[in-house]
Order: C-alpha cells, then sequence, then structure tokens
C-alpha cells in the first residue's frame, strides 16, 4: 500500500521535497533517507512543500526535529510552506512555529532564505 | 440519558504497514459518532501515536505479535481502548516536551504520550493479567 510520496524538485538553487499522502511511523524513513541523501550531497538549503500532505503524527515530526540541527550547522535550513490547517495543527501544539520557518509558499521560503544569507 | 450503542474490535499485527488501516477503522466510526472533522482529526491521532507507541516500545517491533482495538459511543462521548501484552507502559509524566532541547540533542520521538493528552479529554493506563491497556475518551 502506497500512501505516501516525495517529489524532489529543484529551483534555482534550493532543494524542494513535495510530501503527498500521510506521513507516519511507516512512511516517514522515505522522508529520512530523502533528506539523509541531500545533507550527504551538501544541500541543505531544502523546502518542504506540506501542500498536498494529507496527515501528519509525531513520527514524521520527528524526522525534522532529527535532521534540523545537522542542516543549520552547515549553513543551510528546512523550511516548510504550504501546509494545511490541520497538518499545522500538529506542529503548532508541540510548539514547532517558534523553532522552524513555516510560511505560507515557496517564495517566502526563498525571501526567508535570502534575508537569512544577508544576516 | 446516555443510551449505549454497539461496540466495534478489531485485531492488526503489530506493524506500522498497519497504520493507515487503523486511522481509518477509528476515524469512519468517530465519523459515524458524529464528531467534527477537527474532532475526528484528533481521535485518529491519538490512536496512531498509541498504537506506534505499542508497536516500538510493548513490542519492540515484534511482527508476530498483535493489539486490539476496541472502540465504543453513546451520545455524550466516544471510548477507543488499545490492547497489548508486551511490556506495559505507564507514563507518569506527561509534560510538554521540549522540543528545542531534543533539536539540540538531534532526538526523536517521546513526543506522542504528550500529543494523546491534549488531544483526548481523559486517558488511563491499566495492566491486568499482563494485558496492557490504555483507553481515551472524547466528549461530544
Amino acid at each position: 500500500m502506497k500512501n505516501f510520496s516525495i517529489n524532489h524538485r529543484k529551483v534555482e538553487t534550493y532543494d524542494v521535497l513535495e510530501l503527498t499522502g500521510e506521513l507516519d511511523a511507516h512512511t516517514a524513513s522515505q522522508l529520512e533517507t530523502k533528506l539523509k541523501r541531500l545533507i550527504d550531497q551538501n544541500q541543505h538549503h531544502i523546502i518542504v512543500n506540506c501542500e498536498e500532505l494529507d496527515y501528519i503524527a509525531s513520527a514524521g515530526l520527528g524526522v525534522f526535529m532529527a535532521y534540523i540541527e545537522d542542516v543549520r550547522t552547515l549553513g543551510g535550513d528546512i523550511k516548510l510552506t504550504n501546509m494545511n490547517p490541520k497538518v499545522y495543527n500538529v506542529f503548532d501544539l508541540l510548539g514547532f512555529p517558534t523553532l522552524y520557518d513555516i510560511v505560507q509558499q515557496e517564495e517566502d521560503a526563498i525571501k526567508k532564505f535570502e534575508q537569512d544569507e544577508s544576516n | 440519558m446516555a443510551k449505549s450503542t454497539a461496540t466495534y474490535k478489531i485485531t492488526v499485527p503489530a506493524s506500522t504497514e498497519h497504520l493507515a488501516e487503523v486511522r481509518s477503522f477509528v476515524a469512519d466510526h468517530a465519523t459515524n459518532s458524529g464528531f467534527k472533522e477537527n474532532e475526528v482529526a484528533d481521535i485518529r491521532l491519538a490512536v496512531d501515536e498509541a498504537y506506534t507507541n505499542i508497536i516500538k516500545h510493548a513490542y519492540n517491533n515484534d511482527k508476530q505479535k498483535s493489539v486490539d482495538i476496541e472502540l465504543g459511543y453513546d451520545n455524550t462521548e466516544f471510548w477507543v481502548a488499545l490492547l497489548d501484552t508486551g511490556d506495559a507502559f505507564d507514563p507518569q509524566r506527561y509534560d510538554k516536551p521540549d522540543i528545542r532541547q531534543k533539536i539540540k540533542e538531534k532526538k526523536r520521538g517521546g513526543v506522542g504520550v504528550y500529543l494523546i493528552r491534549k488531544l483526548m479529554d481523559a486517558v488511563e493506563y491499566q495492566t491486568d493479567d499482563a494485558v496492557n491497556t490504555i483507553r481515551m475518551t472524547k466528549k461530544k
């Protein structure tokens, strides 16, 4: 059964991961593999577009928790965009919005990255 | 007066492969019981977290084991119970996890119990004759 997928595309120098479906303890390993590969390839300006993400459980949040420090240490970030209210609510319950950039659109994430660079 | 309705039960292997099936089972009944979409989402996530905890912690990812999931509702509340025969788990502490600290230590996990408490109105853990039960209730 396949209820989760990731589409990877480049926007300028940024790596965009589009998540589709349900991210839980079963599917989280797919995201983990993808993120690890990007970090190994020195790609650490990552945008995760959640527009088609219908559901997230804490195992999904755990992947972001496990890798954000590595990515930031390398001078990059993982920015999250286009979340539906139900998915945002789960991030919000745990206080993620003060620790992660969660923005409306991909362009907003790119602007944030540009601001980060100029700081 | 609260009127009892039928209860429902499924038994599933202790494997994350069955998470989607368990979520659908619970969400369908929560919807039928009259909850709004966001309340159904709360129940679905709470059950996902409880089932995932059993798979990982009670059974240590042993797919040969199984989990019973029972639920029922009346016009005042919806309850759902997960039963396992693995290692007992009764979290005494369920403070809000410090995500900032976890990130620093590259730790994940340990947030499911807190989420369950936030999403449901009552959560009880019980162990009788080597059967562990987590019973969660959401009021209407």
